[in-house]
């Protein structure tokens, strides 16, 4: 299974600034190994988002993003306290979710 | 003959100086006539603010994660667990050891540097293979090996630390003494010493900066920022590495892996550097 994200949600006046580092290879598969094998593409190709139980971001993304990707999110109208849940899935049907809570 | 000689060497010296003036960038400030003025390079100013702006979220914060999980939860074949690994401060005590390092270690009757000690640890509790650690002790972009999390995961648990390396024992004082001789060594096809780039200030290799590792406030500069995420593959990588890349730079041979020779090396830039705040893990291009 894929390793936790490490999600950072602190307000900012009135918007919450979103953070989030996701652990993942993101395999282009433009990539040759050792032996000269191509290495075959894995990357998230879908991120969601939910703050306070409503969708902010409904994302997919693509090879061209760095391997171990960090996302950040400006969120108008979250509050200190409101739930951030994130949730990715990659092209091979790995998934994980990881939530924090919105610090004051 | 000799008139015409020197004319052309003149003229040698002119285009080089020509060359040399058109890589830099326009705007450039003319270098401080003075080396005691710490000034940067408008370029390593830049690489400063990138590294600045990307510390924030260093993914290096994944690998302590994952270095954590293997330190709290893993089970040796005869259920032994890290809890047992002493670095210095007692047994299964993390917080501050990694900037305490390298130190005596009686039970083996050893100096040892915080990346010897953690691989120590794995082998004698954890039942980790040494051979198989020796077989890719670094990093690549394949593969992260789990050693490497577990250093990165000690040394965030020493984040915003002063480095208080100790030098009580008579062993601690004769590994600075070798690292600082071993510095100074001169040898391998391009006659280079660790002091060649290391011994004075103001040097650089390309566009960095180099620090000199006799002075503490440099000194620091070479021990921050270790371990270090590679932005370019995307692994981490360790002090050892960084060492044994200074020998092949040099053309020297590298040591093996986890050698008293690095621990020596070690011990003489961290002594050097006592006093001065580790900020934890690194970013690294």
């Amino acid at each position: 299974m894929a390793d936790p994200m490490k999600i950072r949600a602190q307000m900012k006046g009135d918007t919450a600034d979103i953070r989030v580092l996701m652990s993942h290879a993101m395999e282009t598969g433009q990539r040759k190994d050792n032996a000269g094998n191509t290495v075959p593409a894995h990357y998230i190709q879908s991120i969601t988002i939910d703050v306070g139980g409503k969708r902010v971001i409904q994302g997919q993304t693509g090879t061209s993003v760095s391997r171990n990707p960090v996302f950040g999110f400006r969120v108008k109208g979250a509050k200190a306290g409101d739930k951030v849940v994130i949730h990715w899935e990659d092209n091979k049907g790995d998934k994980r979710t990881d939530e924090t809570t919105v610090a004051g | 003959m000799q008139q015409r000689l020197s004319m052309l060497v003149a003229a040698a010296a002119l285009t080089a100086a020509f060359a040399v003036q058109a890589q830099q960038p326009p705007k450039k400030a003319p270098p401080p006539a003075k080396a005691a003025a710490p000034a940067k390079s408008a370029i390593s100013e830049e690489f400063e603010k990138f590294r600045e702006v990307l510390e924030e979220d260093n993914p290096a914060e994944l690998f302590e994660a994952r270095g954590e999980d293997i330190w709290k939860n893993k089970k040796g074949p005869d259920g032994a667990s890290m809890a047992q690994c002493d670095l210095g401060l007692g047994a299964g005590v993390v917080k501050g050891a990694y900037v305490r390092m390298p130190r005596w270690f009686a039970d083996v009757g050893k100096v040892m540097d915080a990346e010897r000690r953690v691989v120590h640890c794995m082998v004698k509790y954890l039942g980790y293979k040494e051979e198989d650690i020796r077989k890719q002790p670094f990093s690549n972009v394949n593969k992260t090996p789990d050693h490497v999390s577990v250093i990165t995961y000690v040394a965030g648990q020493s984040r915003n630390m002063k480095i208080a390396v100790p030098q009580k024992h008579p062993q601690e004082r004769a590994a600075y003494e070798i690292g600082k001789e071993i510095f100074a060594y001169r040898a391998g096809p391009y006659d280079f010493a660790c002091a060649t780039c290391h011994g004075n200030d103001d040097m650089r290799i390309r566009t960095q900066d180099l620090p000199n590792l006799r002075k503490p406030d440099q000194a620091i500069r070479a021990y921050q920022g270790w371990p270090g995420y590679r932005m370019t593959g995307g692994f981490m990588l360790t002090q050892q590495w960084r060492m044994n890349d200074c020998f092949r730079q040099q053309r020297f041979p590298e040591p093996t892996y986890l050698s008293d020779t690095i621990t020596a090396l070690l011990t003489y830039m961290t002594v050097t550097a006592n006093g001065q705040l580790y900020k934890g893990p690194g970013i690294k291009r």
